[in-house]
């Protein structure tokens, strides 16, 4: 093994890990979440997220590692954006948990880890005509908030985490 | 004492803490990738189901997928994501075995009370759905790990949009197939 793959496997074994200790790979939460009734999936998302953006943002100022943007393709996003929610309900897994579904024994998972090949297959015989249609639609770029609000990143980062708190803080309150 | 127990195989840990710990393993994974591949690597899930689509086809007609545009364009390899999806299933199962929370589920329960106990009936729509959903994926160019959480981290525009997109159509499909006539 290469230590590119290495460095996967070892990521992936502690992010299974997480995401199991934290319950977010079943079904049930993930539909739960969907009607408003569980909201695991969003503090542990959440609070991922307000915690690597402290540090991928200082290591990005340090010139350490490089931000990725994916690009704001208008058609993609929003129709790809749809698509996959419709997906996501009746699948009950995201591409990511399904696989730790199945790790955790949730078997049933496999049929979607399956149509998801199929759907991966589908797309590639597909790009060229999305290429041409849906991805064609406008494309604003690889572009960040901050940039695009011309707000320093740390601000932008200050008042998301202030507005995660508060729902934070909701979720609690309501029992969520 | 084992009442407690039994609570704690149950629950997990707080989503809060498990959740922040992905934070941190995201800041290391970055900073690891770049140090070690010269190239930051974010946490994604949805290009190796390609690369896997790739690899599977090749057996069939590997002419076919060698000349396909979209294979070309992201390369069908065993790469750090491929390895980082394997090792999410390896994870998950060394948790759930040591802590007991390991359960074989053929139906999920929220599904059985809506649907039925029809192991058929929930493998078919997990494969539509399965279809549904990485069309989608691919064409947003991300899941709810490579935009909800590597590029909402990085305050990326366009995952703030997806994860708002993924979120509300499946709220709307949800309450759509739950509530309904309840």
């Amino acid at each position: 093994m290469s230590i590119e793959q290495i460095l996967g496997l070892c990521t992936g074994l502690a992010f299974g890990f997480l995401l199991q200790k934290g319950r977010v790979l079943r079904y049930d939460k993930q539909v739960n979440a969907m009607l408003f009734k569980d909201m695991t999936i969003f503090k542990f998302m959440l609070s991922a997220i307000i915690v690597g953006m402290f540090g991928i943002l200082a290591l990005s100022d340090f010139k350490l590692i490089q931000l990725s943007h994916k690009a704001m393709n208008m058609g993609g996003i929003l129709v790809g954006g749809a698509l996959f929610g419709v997906g996501w309900a009746v699948m009950g897994f995201c591409p990511g948990t399904s696989v730790g579904a199945v790790g955790e024994g949730r078997w049933h998972a496999v049929f979607g880890v399956v149509g998801m090949v199929v759907g991966a297959g589908l797309y590639a015989e597909l790009y060229p005509t999305f290429k041409n249609t849906v991805l064609s639609w406008g494309d604003f770029g690889k572009i960040g908030l901050p940039g695009a609000l011309g707000i320093n990143h740390w601000i932008v980062a200050l008042i998301f985490t202030a507005i995660t708190l508060l729902l934070f803080r909701w979720f609690e309150k309501k029992g969520l | 004492m084992s009442a407690q127990l039994n609570k704690a195989q149950r629950d997990g840990w707080s989503p809060y803490l498990a959740g922040a710990l992905v934070g941190l393993l995201a800041i290391l994974s970055v900073y690891l990738t770049t140090t070690y591949m010269g190239k930051s690597n974010y946490l994604g899930a949805s290009t190796t189901f390609v690369r896997a689509a790739g690899l599977v086809f090749q057996n069939f007609d590997a002419a076919h997928v060698a000349q396909n545009a979209y294979y070309a364009k992201e390369k069908v390899k065993v790469d750090w994501q491929f390895l980082m999806l394997i090792g999410i299933f390896f994870g998950a199962l060394l948790s759930s075995v040591t802590d007991k929370s390991f359960k074989l589920e053929g139906v999920p329960p929220v599904w059985q009370q809506r649907f039925g106990p029809s192991v058929v009936k929930r493998a078919i729509f997990a494969f539509l759905g399965g279809i549904v959903a990485m069309v989608g994926a691919r064409l947003a160019d991300g899941c709810p790990s490579g935009h909800g959480l590597s590029g909402m981290m990085q305050l990326s525009v366009s995952s703030f949009v997806a994860m708002a997109m993924f979120f509300g159509f499946g709220a709307l499909v949800a309450h759509f197939m739950y509530t309904r006539g309840a």
